[in-house]
């Protein structure tokens, strides 16, 4: 077959990718402006949980029915009753959590909506490597008004298994991934559309991740072509179990109160990390701790809530050194503590 | 199935023998493929317009040689844009490399520190290869767009680096970096842009600029290209252009009130000020925004976009609903910055070098600036092109455009020297006869059919408002008497603004800007004959302006006469004064 040698060549070949890029250039005219304009129909902009450190507090979605079903990546965004949708016309609604899961880490949620355009998943293509396509997502916020996300272009470079990271967990999906030349997982992109130059779906844009082992960022998308089933179940609201499911992490207060000070209650999303309580002859007391300390560094990581401090020490395992810096008026303090068993 | 992937592929692969066909590389190899003409002959086309738009690509360096950017070359004589941020803190002069190899001097002609454009003058040549400008309200997401300029200052030879991409979103709103810097109605790329990019051209597929491109989105992967790049749209800088050749921080403008929208996508005006000209022409709090600059209006951000492609002072049509009907104004825009914050970007000017120094003619002046700052270079040769003066980023300019200004009224003829007496009979528009005394300490105005009389006081301010409705006639037409006897001495501040729409709508006028007290006047110059169409006084800050139009003027000796002028005011219909004759004669002032 004629495309699958050429796939081993262009594979081998950079400076190949490279002209081809430059030569695609001929087929987006005329039709092509109707096909961005309706693959961008069916991107919707979405805003809920994050605005912390580096979790945006914005995402996209795709429309996958005509009932306003939208098809998203399970992040942080929807960690919030209140999660709004703005269609490509400027027009807010808000947005339903119907059911999440999946190997991939998908969502699905709904908007109150008569006959949206969408994608049609009885329709989802398949491609190989060297093939044109147009990313849509709505990317940095940029398109923060009434208007439709961005749209950019690239090509397959590779379709097959990606051992990466996220954070410092790896990242549980283990099936193909579509990894495509253009910079396309930007913050706000996970859960955008990736297309062919035509507009056909073929898979969702992913979150931020890094490959495991050169530890670079990768662009990549979820190619849904094997997920038509599990996307039915979560449409239908389906509970779909699985070994392998990807959960946003949810970070639980920590008791701290072994190693001997508490923090003030976190009541609202950024409450600042002050020190509450601190027990007199504690570990805390005797590395000079005090209450009404601001912590805002753990570990040499910026602290900015409650939850970031509590986020930094369940990655510390019993036995850790926990070095805090607070402020006390104007000054910085350090201080060390081993990190006991906790719960 | 894989129909789709085998077209693109056959036509890449025609594609990389055709490069390689043009590349002089493997002509035996396309002897034997068929290459579909419309690849031919697209690939030759896109040769084509790299050809002819790489020679006014301009990479730009500060005196000191420390960083640079990019620019574009838009006329024969060296006007170049770039952003602002590329020329800032770098002083009044800049060196420029062009494609040819060569090395040029360029000056500093304006800058828009809110829209991050700057307008500097490459020297040495009038017959510079320069780029078309096209019309950025067409560009469409989906567009290829190609970016030219200097990247990481790769080119030493000057050849600039060209990017491919596509065009990602349009009429994009980028929130003020800082205070300054806001970026609206842009267009945002996938093009490759990075540091060094920065002020230098983004083209369209024909090859014409429809945008500077000045700011890129970053993140975890550093200050490098992350596939969102954002370029000033060239409709934008069209506005500014003349306002960037006239050596001052231009602003840009606000409407003097706040909106809001609500969940059906209605603009409400929240607040306005009563001082405002939007005000005069009768917009209030509570009506519904329609449409603004031509464009439809339905968030809040909408407006901010269109009001950002404006210079301050431009006059605007505004649509707005009040009770279910309609009313269309003009109302000129306001400065969005005080004077103050715009004089932080005009830099101190230069301080003459201490006469008690030994003067070294064959060296650059380095002239002493305050503390912190780099010395300012200025080129011997070129050192006629520029004058420091507080408030301008370069006054020379501004002289310039003045002296042409005042050149082009010079060619009305002679009105004499001061205390003059100019007397106009004619009729209002509507039969009413009128006659019209302007001297030096006083102006009449008489219509003896109704028995009605209007003076103007120089010794008494509250006449100052004096005419048909209080307002301001006389004064306008006063200052304009001054202003042709005396010239320039007429007032205590003028300087040369830029152009803009007469009235909102008219024809393309220069604006010169003149203070007389705390008279405020826009005179209007028309850019063809260079003639005197009429002016905009501003009595006070609290009133709204008084302006007269003169359409036509009537060549005569020793003077042109005007046929006919009329009186117009925000808000209110314009009054039309047919002019029969016009004396001048000497008056002397009453004894006190």
């Amino acid at each position: 077959m004629f495309w699958k040698h050429t796939q081993f060549d262009l594979r081998r070949t950079p400076l190949w990718c490279a002209l081809l890029l430059l030569f695609v250039a001929a087929p987006v005219r005329g039709d092509q402006q109707e096909t961005l304009t309706q693959v961008l129909s069916k991107t919707v902009k979405l805003y809920g949980a994050g605005g912390l450190a580096n979790l945006a507090s914005y995402g996209t979605g795709i429309l996958i029915s005509p009932d306003g079903h939208i098809l998203t990546v399970w992040n942080h965004l929807l960690d919030t009753d209140s999660v709004v949708a703005v269609l490509d016309n400027g027009r807010r609604l808000p947005a339903t959590f119907i059911a999440g899961a999946g190997e991939a880490g998908l969502a699905v949620l709904k908007i109150e909506v008569r006959n949206a355009p969408h994608f049609d998943l009885n329709q989802l293509a398949q491609r190989g490597p060297g093939t044109p396509v147009l990313g849509f997502s709505n990317m940095f916020n940029v398109a923060a008004g009434d208007e439709p996300v961005s749209v950019i272009h690239g090509v397959i470079a590779m379709v097959g298994p990606l051992p990466a990271r996220r954070g410092r967990f790896d990242m549980t999906y283990k099936g193909d991934v579509i990894v495509v030349d253009a910079v396309m997982n930007n913050p706000g992109a996970a859960g955008g559309a990736l297309t062919t130059a035509s507009g056909e779906l073929l898979g969702i844009i992913g979150k931020e991740i890094r490959d495991s082992r050169s530890n670079l960022w990768i662009n990549y998308a979820i190619p849904l072509y094997d997920f038509r089933e599990t996307i039915g179940q979560l449409v239908r609201g389906e509970v779909v179990t699985g070994d392998r499911v990807e959960l946003p992490p949810v970070i639980r207060p920590v008791d701290t109160m072994p190693m001997g000070f508490r923090l003030v209650p976190d009541v609202v999303a950024r409450t600042p990390a002050y020190i509450d309580v601190v027990q007199p002859g504690s570990p805390a007391a005797e590395s000079g701790l005090l209450q009404d300390d601001l912590i805002v560094l753990a570990n040499d990581d910026l602290v900015q809530s409650c939850r970031e401090f509590y986020e930094r020490l369940h990655q510390l395992q019993k036995g850790d050194v926990l070095r805090v810096t607070v402020r006390r008026g104007r000054e910085l303090i350090n201080a060390e503590l081993i990190v006991p068993e906790l719960n | 199935m894989h129909d789709y992937s085998n077209r693109y592929l056959t036509v890449a692969v025609a594609a990389i023998f055709s490069a390689l066909l043009f590349t002089g590389g493997a002509n035996r190899l396309a002897a034997q493929i068929e290459l579909p003409p419309e690849v031919i002959a697209a690939e030759q086309q896109r040769i084509e317009v790299i050809d002819r738009i790489s020679p006014t690509v301009v990479a730009i360096f500060p005196p000191d040689g420390q960083g640079g950017g990019s620019g574009v070359l838009i006329s024969p004589d060296g006007l170049t844009l770039t952003n602002f941020h590329v020329v800032d803190g770098a002083g009044p002069f800049l060196k420029c490399g062009l494609n040819d190899g060569k090395i040029y001097d360029a000056v500093l002609m304006g800058i828009d520190p809110t829209g991050d454009v700057a307008m500097i003058q490459l020297l040495g040549r009038d017959d510079f290869p320069f780029a078309r400008l096209g019309n950025s309200d067409t560009v469409k997401v989906g567009d290829w767009a190609l970016a030219m300029g200097n990247p990481f200052l790769l080119a030493e030879d000057f050849q600039p680096t060209l990017t491919f991409g596509m065009v990602s979103g349009v009429q994009r709103y980028q929130y003020p970096a800082g205070t300054f810097l806001e970026y609206t109605d842009c267009i945002q790329v996938d093009t490759s842009i990075n540091p060094g990019n920065s002020g230098g051209p983004l083209f369209n597929e024909q090859g014409e600029v429809v945008g500077i491109n000045g700011r890129i989105s970053v993140e975890k992967r550093g200050r490098v290209n992350a596939g969102a790049g954002y370029a000033i749209s060239i409709n934008q800088i069209k506005n500014f252009r003349d306002h960037l050749q006239s050596g001052r921080v231009v602003d840009h403008a606000t409407l003097g009130a706040t909106v809001r929208s609500d969940e059906f996508s209605t603009v409400i005006v929240d607040t306005i000020l009563e001082t405002s000209s939007a005000y005069f022409c009768g917009l209030r709090r509570g009506d519904e925004i329609i449409s603004f600059g031509g464009r439809p209006i339905g968030s809040v951000n909408q407006l901010k976009n269109v009001l950002g492609i404006y210079p301050k002072g431009w006059k605007i049509p505004l649509v707005y609903r009040r009770d279910g009907e309609r009313f269309e104004i003009f109302p000129r825009l306001e400065a969005l910055h005080s004077t103050g914050e715009l004089l932080e970007f005009a830099g101190e000017p230069p301080m003459p070098a201490n006469p008690e120094e030994e003067p070294k003619e064959e060296m650059p002046i380095p002239l002493p600036l305050p503390h912190g700052k780099k010395p300012i270079v200025i080129p011997e040769e070129h050192k006629h092109l520029y004058t420091g003066r507080l408030g301008f980023v370069n006054y020379h300019f501004n002289q310039t455009r003045q002296d042409k200004l005042l050149n082009g009224l010079k060619s009305l003829g002679d009105f004499g020297g001061p205390d003059r007496k100019w007397t106009f009979t004619g009729q209002i528009a509507g039969g009413a006869e009128f006659k019209l005394v302007l001297a030096e300490f006083a102006c009449l105005l008489e219509l003896p059919r109704e028995q009605r009389a209007f003076l103007m006081d120089l010794g008494r301010p509250e006449t100052f408002v004096a005419g048909l409705n209080s307002e301001g006639m006389l004064m306008a037409l006063y200052e304009w008497q001054q202003f042709m006897t005396k010239g320039k001495d007429a007032f205590t501040e003028m300087y040369y603004v830029g152009s803009e729409p007469l009235d909102g709508v008219g024809q393309r006028v220069d604006v010169l800007f003149t203070l007389d007290s705390e008279r405020e006047i826009r005179w209007y110059f028309d850019q063809g004959a260079g003639q005197l169409v009429g002016w905009d006084l501003r009595l006070r800050p609290d009133m709204p302006e008084c302006g007269i139009r003169i359409p036509t003027w009537k060549p005569d000796q020793p003077h042109s006469t005007p046929v006919q002028f009329s009186v117009v005011v925000d808000g209110k219909p314009a009054t039309v004064f047919e002019v029969n004759s016009m004396e001048t004669g000497d008056v002397t002032k009453p004894a006190p």
